[in-house]
């Protein structure tokens, strides 16, 4: 079965120069300076949605994660755990879904692997995957954030909350009439844009699981300085905020899969927007806080009517609720 | 408790309505209340119209707390 | 000056005595420190949390009634996602529903009667909680069952109605100043129910809507009705609640559900304060149906929900509070659901 699948489906749609080989390993040239490298489990359910699948996100997940870390995406690994009795235009949808973003991204999938395990062991598709790039000169410190000090800018590149909501009408489709598409892109476009800003550029992450608030908390935790955001400054979709408001959902906390969070020095923070700005994934780029000596450890939000409360990290998944 | 929150009525049909908040629409049963109808601004929750909401009160409340700013900027 | 500014210069200058002034719905726990009210209020002005959350008013026991339904029968449990986390004397719903039982969530107790009628083999539970606001919606869905003669659906109700843990409250803390009455309980119910709260116990009540202009002139309406010693009923949140409420939906819910006497965490058995099918309707409980035994309430040891339930004591005057105690292990309801007062504190810490 699974050298059916791999001839029939994978290899026309991912074949290339490495697949073709069938080796074990695939054999690379050399590249110049550092090599960065990522590896990822998606899992998502359901595995459609709008504005993407699983295959899309697998191939920008992985992407994403190089360029947050300075990195200009290379190449990438991929291995399918497919349950028995997958519908093979299902299949096939993922898989092409994953070509398109590759050609996009110009990037080699040099490596992949297929295993059928029984119905009912796992959901329809799991993907890993494992990214590697090449590291932008003056971009290496953006992973660690040990540069960030007090006065240092918040930046955002977008809508927040967008993924989370649209898994979440995904799963309630009876009830909610709207759809909300997830956000599901690469990145590293526009990070390469604004990679000549080097070490003005302190930190940068992709809020996916946890959202903003919990990058917000795991970059800022037991250091000497602190985070105040203004909550009117984040931007959230009208029907985002809709169905938050309606279920109970908070968009600081929902997976965003098209976004990144930066910190960077004042002095270049409005350069910064404007080079965003001027792309379509950064339109909605924003400032939304600054690095304070006050409060340090802490994330401290500025609510709309003057007060202030505390962010915490997220427990477990985002939960609708009643009351 | 009971998060509920305000929706307007975009139609309705027998004993249910599609209602907005913010951009997202959404199907809400009209068995708990009456005479609703398209253009109205009503509360829901779990699913369930259990209110309307009255432009005129919400008014009404907006100038209350506007004499409250007039009295306190007063010398 | 804006509304809020000119609502807080108010509040300044006329609370010139110290008032603790409680509220009693989760909704407002939330929206106030979602706004960051308390850091804004002057010192004179203390706002505690009562026992406004139906998640956390809920005994341990019915949570252990729910997962032992899902493990000796052939059922589909349904919830909403408030109940998921909250701990019942061994595990929670969301650890059983990783151990197999099939447990899901909803967002209206429609979904659940829907899922019914496409599971036929299967009998569906609902576990039914909130207070007014909810039980009407519940109701319909009980009605809706029976019409369509749906046989193989059933609420497990934790339903409760607020005036009688009001009127434990006033009797087990009698150092309150005011009340901050429950918005959207208020939209069913009507303003009638706490008229005997400012009658026979002298209590000030506002009922107030959730936006921060909402609460904030609330707690100054409050202020002047203590500093005026005119104890009445008042309605802020009159663009959607009127004196008489909602007459039809209280008609459903009356027509559905007969009041019982019902265990509240941290105020103990309240009488006639809790709601179950009755009439035509009892076939759908859950606890008829199934004949199930009842579960006591376990609580952890040192866990002091019931007394911040009662606004006796703040989150962090409780021993396990921060500590063994957090939002990622929970030791009481107050901790889980977002609505809980330890939470809210936990999460908003102003």
């Amino acid at each position: 079965m699974t050298r059916e699948l791999i001839r029939d489906l994978f290899q026309p749609y991912l074949n290339n120069e490495y697949l073709e080989k069938e080796s074990d390993a695939a054999i690379l040239q050399p590249v110049t300076g550092k090599i960065a490298v990522s590896c990822d489990a998606f899992v998502v359910h359901p595995i459609i949605f709008a504005g993407g699948d699983i295959g899309k996100l697998s191939i920008c997940g992985t992407a994403n994660d190089l360029a947050v870390a300075g990195a200009k995406p290379h190449s990438i690994t991929a291995s399918f755990i497919l349950e028995e009795g997958l519908e093979k235009s299902l299949l096939e949808r993922v898989v092409s879904s994953m070509a398109r973003e590759i050609k996009q991204l110009d990037i080699a999938l040099i490596a992949a692997d297929t295993k059928v395990v029984p119905s009912g062991l796992c959901d329809k598709i799991y993907i890993t995957t494992t990214g590697i790039g090449t590291v932008i000169p003056d971009l290496e410190q953006v992973s660690n954030g040990k540069g960030i000090q007090a006065g240092d800018r918040i930046i955002l590149s977008g809508t927040i909350g967008d993924h989370g909501a649209a898994i979440f009408c995904a799963r309630y489709p009876e009830h909610i009439l709207t759809t909300i598409e997830s956000d599901c892109a690469c990145v590293y476009p526009l990070i390469e844009m604004i990679s000549s800003f080097g070490t003005g550029i302190r930190f940068m992450r992709d809020p996916t699981r946890g959202g903003l608030a919990t990058v917000l908390c795991e970059v800022t935790e037991k250091k000497a300085w602190g985070i105040t955001i203004k909550e009117s400054l984040i931007p959230v979709r009208n029907e985002v905020a809709g169905l938050c408001d309606l279920v109970g959902l908070d968009p600081l906390y929902l997976a965003n899969e098209g976004k990144f969070i930066m910190v960077a020095a004042e002095s270049i923070s409005n350069e910064i927007l404007t080079a965003l700005r001027s792309h379509p994934l950064g339109k909605n780029a924003c400032e939304i806080g600054v690095v304070t000596r006050e409060n340090p450890g802490r994330v401290i939000l500025e609510t709309p009517i003057g007060g202030t409360r505390l962010l915490t990290m997220l427990s477990g998944d985002p939960l609708p609720r009643i009351c | 408790m009971c998060l509920s929150i305000p929706a307007e009525v975009l139609s309705t049909n027998s004993n249910m309505a599609i209602v907005q908040i913010g951009g997202l629409m959404i199907q809400a049963s009209l068995d708990l209340v009456e005479d609703i109808r398209v253009g109205d601004y009503v509360l829901i929750h779990t699913g369930f119209i259990i209110q309307k909401i009255s432009m005129e009160e919400a008014e009404e409340t907006k100038r209350l707390i506007r004499e409250i700013e007039n009295l306190n900027d007063a010398p | 000056m804006n509304i809020v500014e000119a609502l807080l210069f108010a509040i300044r200058r006329e609370a010139t005595q110290p008032v603790r002034l409680m509220e009693v719905c989760g909704g407002h726990t939330h929206a106030i420190r979602k706004f960051g009210i308390p850091g804004l209020l002057p010192g004179t002005v203390s706002l505690l949390s009562g026992p406004g959350c139906p998640v956390c008013v809920t005994h341990t026991g019915f949570i252990d009634q729910a997962i032992h339904l899902a493990r000796n029968y052939p059922v589909i449990i349904t919830t909403f996602g408030d109940l998921i986390r909250v701990p019942g004397s061994d595990q929670s719903l969301e650890t059983a529903r990783a151990n197999g039982a099939d447990i899901r969530l909803v967002l209206s107790p429609l979904q659940a009667l829907t899922l019914a009628q496409t599971e036929k083999s299967k009998q569906v539970v609902f576990l039914g909680i909130g207070f007014e606001t909810t039980a009407p919606s519940v109701a319909v869905t009980i009605k809706t069952a029976l019409e369509r003669g749906i046989g193989n659906f059933s609420v497990l109700s934790a339903h409760k109605i607020m005036p009688p843990a009001m009127a434990a409250l006033v009797n087990h803390q009698p150092n309150l100043d005011g009340f901050i009455c429950p918005g959207h309980v208020s939209t069913i119910t009507g303003s009638a129910i706490y008229e005997f709260l400012a009658q026979d116990h002298g209590i000030p009540c506002v009922i107030s809507g959730f936006e921060a202009s909402d609460i904030l002139e609330s707690i100054l309406l409050l202020i002047r009705q203590i500093n005026s010693h005119q104890p009445k009923v008042e309605i802020q949140y009159r663009r959607a609640v009127k004196m008489e409420g909602n007459l039809k939906a209280l008609e459903i819910m009356h027509e559905v559900f007969v009041l019982r006497d019902d265990w509240w965490r941290g105020l103990g058995i309240i009488p006639k304060s809790g709601l179950i099918p009755d009439g035509k309707y009892a076939g759908f409980d859950t606890l008829q149906r199934f004949n199930l035994p009842e579960f006591p309430d376990t609580g952890n040891r040192g866990c002091r929900c019931g007394d911040i339930l009662r606004g006796l004591i703040t989150p962090p005057e409780c021993t396990l509070y921060g500590k063994t105690c957090t939002p990622d292990s929970p030791a009481g309801a107050c901790m889980v659901s977002s609505e809980g007062t330890c939470q809210a504190f936990y999460r908003y810490q102003n």
